[in-house]
Parts: structure tokens; C-alpha cells; sequence
């Protein structure tokens, strides 16, 4: 409880009679999930920074239905969708920016034929626009020169064809980017897609994140960088699986930014 | 009798191409069971697509050595058959060479043929050397066991029979031209069969022409069985391929289609206004059926894709449930589709219309297990070559068995339970998504 951070939320806005330039869409994993949580509050740490007027949803924010839709569950899909729609829509929501490739994908490409029009961003794009238009400075600080490998969301990369914005914010930081065999276009999933994340794996040889893990290190990565909150679980849990959390570190491109300024 | 020849060879004409075209109607016929598409849009989008995925063999070359030598194997087909049209029109008025007119052209049209059938050559038996020597492990998966096997095979040992007759017709007609036989017009330029034609130095004129003679009509009868053995094989996609990157997808691979009859359920059931105990209207609509448990439910476009695949397996290779062992193979998503759809085709020309024969696709060919491992990620999407989307048929599966039959895996059961009572996929509180910010 040591510094709570500034978030204001939709509600709060509305009541002074204001609209913030961006939406923070947060999702289940940045609100719920421990490791989540530290993006969360980083990319806020940096929204401050740049001093970008934003909310939050808070409370009246739910789950986008993106697992429920790839588990088969079109019904209980639409129902979020539609609920989340009549939320965004009633505040006037233009512009949503969120850290998970997930809620991305679906708000982005999903919500449009269900009534649910916004811009949409993923942080990564966002970050890399703030630092285009000057409003948001990043230097290499102390990732300068460390072996960096990016791994590809599936939902932002082959999903939404974005492969150089975490990319170009990881040249500001003037890390040494290694490429992994498998990426970009290539990329090989880090096992969490598709409602994955919530189930066992069906019966098989190896954990893909395992794999995926190993593609990973034989890069010889100080540290895997990652751009979704499902992805940096799935290879952390495959970096534990393999010994190695000593010396490699899994962090989200926002995380690096704002560690590297010590924020 | 002097016709004689001309008059076979119009029969085995007709009768080939009749023959073809009778199960390409067929196929079109099967296409035409699925479920209708609605306007498609995206003209442009899609032709472009289709000049550069298709025709331009965009995605053959992300992996370039199969990518190239496929390139010449196309290309190849494609050039040689002007050959064709000649041989027709010959085969037809016992002319010979009758587009010999062309003069200097025709030479460079002969050389650029032989050229390609000898890349043809080359690069089939690099395909064949992969497949059968480095096994290459994309080629020795489970589904490809058996038939799928030696359909490959046979494809590449028609076309490497195919090319070496054009060359051999071609050094045999080479030393006719040499010994001045009648009716052997001099024309054609030969930089490959010229290799081939000493062999045959010294043989009679009527041997040479028994070789020439037997090498032409085994050419040409050997394209029409080939044209003939596409439909019974995977090498539809020589044809489909261009219609089906027509018709893929052109919205982001992330967009899943929106299942309209869901949307309709979902407006009711947030409608103030609807009357939860209204009967259905007289004569109304029977709600449409959730997903797809059989290949009737799949649209079009999706029956198309399955007999366009070729069975490359480049989707299988690239998805990750497969690569780490899991039964799930896009590759053999879509094989089973079509083996499905032509059953069905099959069952309804022996009964007229299609009779129940208590098979589906769910089940009887595609498991729950193989619908359950995969990611949704889009790798076999992104790997075809010919814009196959293995992911959206599996997608409409697991639909139909999540939403008409209740048989989601229990911890999807158990997250799905948490999405509609507290809005997450685990059991925290919509009231405590802002926690975050007070904790340290």
C-alpha cells in the first residue's frame, strides 16, 4: 500500500464531464494475475510520464470473451461483447489502448459487427507512437547493450500482422535483438491461445511452452521479452521448467521501458 | 484408313476430357452442398491476392528450396502446355508440328520447353528424393500412411514420365529431321533432347519413327490420364488453387467469423421487450444449428479448401500442437474434410439424395482430442500456401460441441462458468478488478 497510483476511471471522468484521450483496457490477466499486475502498473507508470490523459474501465470493465469464443462458446462471446459494447459505447469510448494481444484482437476485429467501433491499440503500438510524436522519451538505461529476444504474440503478430512495434521500442532501449529461429510470421505460439491457457494440454510428447522455451534460450537471452500477459506466464512457467529463472528474466517490452528509466 | 490415327486420337480426346469433366461437376456439386457464403467484397483485395499468392507463388518461397524447384514444376506445366495445343491440333489433322509456321519463334518456343521439361525433371526428382529418401518428417506423418503416400508418388512419377516422353518424341524427331523423313518438317530448336538424340544415331527412319510415334501418343495420352487421375488424387490444386486464394480470407487472421445465428439468440435474450414464453411463430424458422458437426455444415469455401489442399503439410509442420506431439494435424483437418464430403457425394449419386448414414465429420473422422489441442494461432493459416484455413473449421467444431452438445474439456467448462458469473476466466470478483492499483 506503500504508492497507490493515480487511476482514474471512466465513471470519474464522466462526472467531472471530461473524456480522456485513451481507454486503459486492461483485461482478466493485468487485473487478476500477479505477474500481470507489474505490467499493468508499468504501462500506467509510463501513461503518467507521457502524460497522457487516460481511465480505466475499473469495476464496470469484464472479460472481452476472447477465451470463451475460441473455446466454442459463441453465446457466451456475444454476451460479454455485447455488455462490454453497451459500456464503451455509454462513455463515449474512441480510443482503447490495451496490453493484451487478446482483448486486442477481439476488441479490434470482433466487436465491430457486434456494434462496438474504436480505435484500438495494442501498449506496444501506443508506446511506439508516443515516442514518435516526442511525447514519451526512452534510452537505453540499463538494458543498453543485454541480449534481448522478442517472442511474438500470435494475436498481435500472424492475428493482427504487427511484428515491429515491440521491436522498434526495443531498438530505443539499444538492446542487442536476437532473433529465435522461429518468428515473426514464424513465430511459434507460446501454448496459451485458444482457451489453452485455462486447460491441460491434450496429451502429447512436450509443453509447447517448453519449446517454445528452449527456441528461446539457445538464443542465449539475458532476457525474453514478451508483449502479452498469457505469453509472459507460459514462459516464465517454461524458464522456471527449465532452471534457469536465475539468469533469465522474462519481462513485457512496457516493463523494459519502464524499468529502464527507473520509474 | 489413313484417318484412322486422327480418329483415335479424337476419341481418346473426347473421352478424356469428358471423363473430367463429368467429376469436375462433381466436385463442384460437393462444393455447392455447403452452407452459401454471403457477398464476399474485397474485389481488388482478392484478386490481388490471387495474382500474388497464386499465379505469383508468393508463400511457396517462404521455404525456398521446395518454394523454387516448385516454381519450375509450375511454371513448367503452364508453358508447356501451349505444346499441348499444338499436339492437339496435330493429333487431330495429322498435321505435323503445325505451329512450325512461326518460324524463329517456334525454335525459341521448342528450346523454352525443353528447357522447363528439363526443370520439370529436375525438380520432381528432387521432390521425389525428399519424400522418399530424406524422408522429410512432414511427408511420414500418421495421416500420410497408405494411400496419401503413394498418391504423392505416383504424381511425381506421371510427371517425370510425362517430361522424359516430350524430350524422347523430340530426339527421335530430331534424327528424322537429320535424315530428311517425309512429313518430319525441320523446325524446333533442342538444347536438352539434343543429349538424348544420339542414342538413337543410326536407327532406321522406321524405327526412329515408331520411337517418336509411341513417344507422342504416350505423351499426350499420358496428360489426359493425369488430367483424369487429379480428381481421384490431392492434385486438385493445380486448378482450385486460384479460385481458392480467390476466396480466402482477407480480413486479419485474428478476426473469427461472427456466427450470426448466435447474434440473433443473443439480441432476443437482451431484449427487454422479448417474451420469454412466446412459442415460436407458426411456420417460423428452425433455429440454425450451432457449428459444425458435419461436412454439410461447413460453408463452401471451407469444402473448396479441402480439395484444394495437396497435402503439403506445411500447416502440420508449422502448428505447435503438432510439433510437441499432440494428435492435432491441420493437414489431416482438411483431408478428412473432403474424404467426408465425397462420401456424402458418393452416397448421394447411389441414392439420389443424400440418405443418413449415421457417420459426421465430428467423430467418425475428427476427434474431440485433435479439436482440443489447438491454439488458435493461426500458424496453419499463415503456412498454406494456397490460403487454406484449417483453424476455422476447427473452430466451427468445437462450437458444435460446446454450445449443441455441452462438451467443452470440464476446466474450459469451469472458466467459461467464471466468464458469465464474475466476468473473468478465474474466480475473482468484477468488484475487485481495480485492486491492483493500491497494492504495492
Amino acid at each position: 500500500m506503500s504508492e497507490a497510483i493515480k487511476v482514474p476511471t471512466m465513471a470519474e471522468y464522466m462526472a467531472e464531464g471530461k473524456q480522456p484521450e485513451v481507454l486503459f483496457w486492461v483485461g482478466c490477466a493485468g487485473s487478476f494475475d500477479d505477474r500481470a499486475k507489474k505490467i499493468t502498473k508499468a504501462f500506467v507508470k509510463l501513461l503518467h510520464k507521457a502524460n497522457i490523459e487516460f481511465a480505466v474501465l475499473g469495476t464496470e470493465e469484464s472479460c472481452t470473451g476472447d477465451p470463451a469464443k475460441r473455446a466454442g462458446n459463441e453465446f457466451l462471446f456475444q454476451m460479454q461483447a455485447m455488455g462490454n459494447i453497451e459500456v464503451l459505447n455509454a462513455y463515449e469510448v474512441k480510443k482503447i489502448v490495451t496490453a493484451c494481444p487478446h482483448c486486442f484482437n477481439t476488441i479490434k476485429n470482433e466487436y465491430p459487427e457486434l456494434g462496438g467501433n474504436y480505435e484500438v491499440m495494442h501498449h506496444t503500438q501506443f508506446l511506439k507512437t508516443l515516442l514518435n510524436e516526442g511525447r514519451l522519451k526512452v534510452e537505453g538505461g540499463k538494458f543498453k547493450g543485454k541480449r534481448i529476444t522478442f517472442h511474438d504474440p500470435c494475436y498481435l503478430g500472424r492475428a493482427n500482422g504487427e511484428y515491429e512495434a515491440p521491436r522498434e521500442l526495443l531498438a530505443k532501449l539499444e538492446v542487442e535483438l536476437v532473433e529465435m529461429k522461429r518468428c515473426k510470421t514464424r513465430g511459434l505460439c507460446c501454448g496459451a491461445g485458444g482457451a489453452q491457457m485455462f486447460k491441460e494440454p491434450e496429451p502429447g510428447s512436450k509443453d509447447i511452452n517448453i519449446e517454445r522455451t528452449e527456441e528461446a534460450l539457445e538464443t542465449k537471452p539475458d532476457i525474453i521479452a514478451a508483449g502479452c500477459p498469457f505469453c509472459n506466464t507460459m514462459m516464465t512457467d517454461g524458464v522456471k521448467g527449465k532452471e534457469r529463472e536465475g539468469d533469465v528474466q522474462v519481462m513485457d517490452v512496457a516493463e523494459m521501458i519502464a524499468n529502464a528509466e527507473e520509474l | 484408313m489413313q484417318y484412322i490415327p486422327n480418329i483415335l486420337f479424337l476419341i481418346a480426346l473426347v473421352a478424356g476430357i469428358g471423363y473430367f469433366t463429368k467429376n469436375i461437376r462433381k466436385v463442384i456439386r460437393n462444393i455447392k452442398l455447403g452452407q452459401e457464403i454471403g457477398p464476399l467484397g474485397d474485389k481488388k483485395q482478392r484478386i490481388n491476392n490471387v495474382i500474388r499468392i497464386a499465379m505469383g507463388q508468393s508463400k511457396m518461397v517462404v521455404r525456398p528450396v521446395s518454394g523454387i524447384l516448385h516454381i519450375f514444376v509450375y511454371v513448367g506445366f503452364i508453358i508447356i502446355n501451349i505444346e499441348v495445343v499444338e499436339i492437339i491440333i496435330d493429333g487431330l489433322f495429322g498435321t505435323h508440328r503445325v505451329l512450325s509456321f512461326l518460324g524463329v519463334t517456334y525454335d525459341y518456343l521448342i528450346a523454352i520447353f525443353e528447357v522447363l521439361a528439363f526443370l520439370v525433371l529436375f525438380g520432381v526428382t528432387v521432390f521425389w528424393i525428399r519424400r522418399n529418401v530424406k524422408k522429410i518428417k512432414r511427408f511420414w506423418s500418421s495421416e500420410m500412411k497408405g494411400w496419401p503416400k503413394s498418391d504423392g508418388n505416383i504424381i511425381l512419377y506421371i510427371e517425370m514420365v510425362l517430361m522424359i516422353l516430350f524430350l524422347t518424341m523430340n530426339a527421335a524427331d530430331q534424327q528424322l529431321q537429320a535424315i530428311d523423313a517425309a512429313h518430319y518438317t525441320k523446325a524446333g530448336m533442342f538444347p536438352i533432347s539434343s543429349f538424348i538424340s544420339p542414342l538413337f544415331e543410326g536407327f532406321s527412319e522406321a524405327t526412329l519413327i515408331i520411337i517418336e510415334r509411341t513417344a507422342w501418343w504416350l505423351h499426350i495420352l499420358g496428360i489426359l490420364i493425369f488430367l483424369n487421375y487429379l480428381y481421384f488424387s490431392k492434385h486438385l490444386h493445380i486448378m482450385l488453387a486460384f479460385p481458392n486464394v480467390y476466396f480466402g480470407k482477407v480480413v486479419p487472421k485474428g478476426k473469427f467469423k461472427n456466427n450470426e445465428a448466435v447474434t440473433n439468440e443473443v439480441k432476443l435474450m437482451m431484449d427487454p421487450n422479448a417474451d420469454p414464453f412466446a412459442a415460436p411463430a407458426e411456420g417460423a424458422e428452425v433455429p440454425a444449428k450451432f457449428g459444425a458437426s458435419d461436412a454439410l455444415d461447413l460453408s463452401q469455401i471451407q469444402l473448396l479448401n479441402a480439395y484444394t489442399c495437396t497435402e503439403c503439410g506445411r500447416c502440420t509442420s508449422e502448428c505447435p500442437a503438432n510439433q510437441t506431439g499432440k494428435k492435432l494435424s491441420p493437414r489431416k483437418i482438411m483431408m478428412d474434410t473432403r474424404d467426408r464430403i465425397e462420401e456424402i457425394g458418393k452416397n448421394i449419386d447411389a441414392n439420389g439424395e443424400f440418405k443418413p448414414d449415421g457417420k459426421q465429420l465430428l467423430g467418425d473422422y475428427i476427434t474431440t482430442e485433435e479439436l482440443w489441442a489447438c491454439t488458435t494461432c493461426n500458424a496453419c493459416v499463415e503456412a498454406c500456401p494456397v490460403s487454406i484455413d484449417p483453424l476455422s473449421i476447427i473452430m466451427e467444431m468445437r462450437q458444435y460441441l460446446v454450445m449443441e452438445q455441452s462438451a467443452a474439456p470440464n476446466e474450459l467448462n469451469i472458466t467459461m462458468t467464471n466468464i458469465e458469473n464474475n466476468g473473468a476466466p478465474w474466480p475473482f470478483n468484477q468488484m475487485d478488478r481495480l485492486n491492483w492499483k493500491n497494492e504495492a
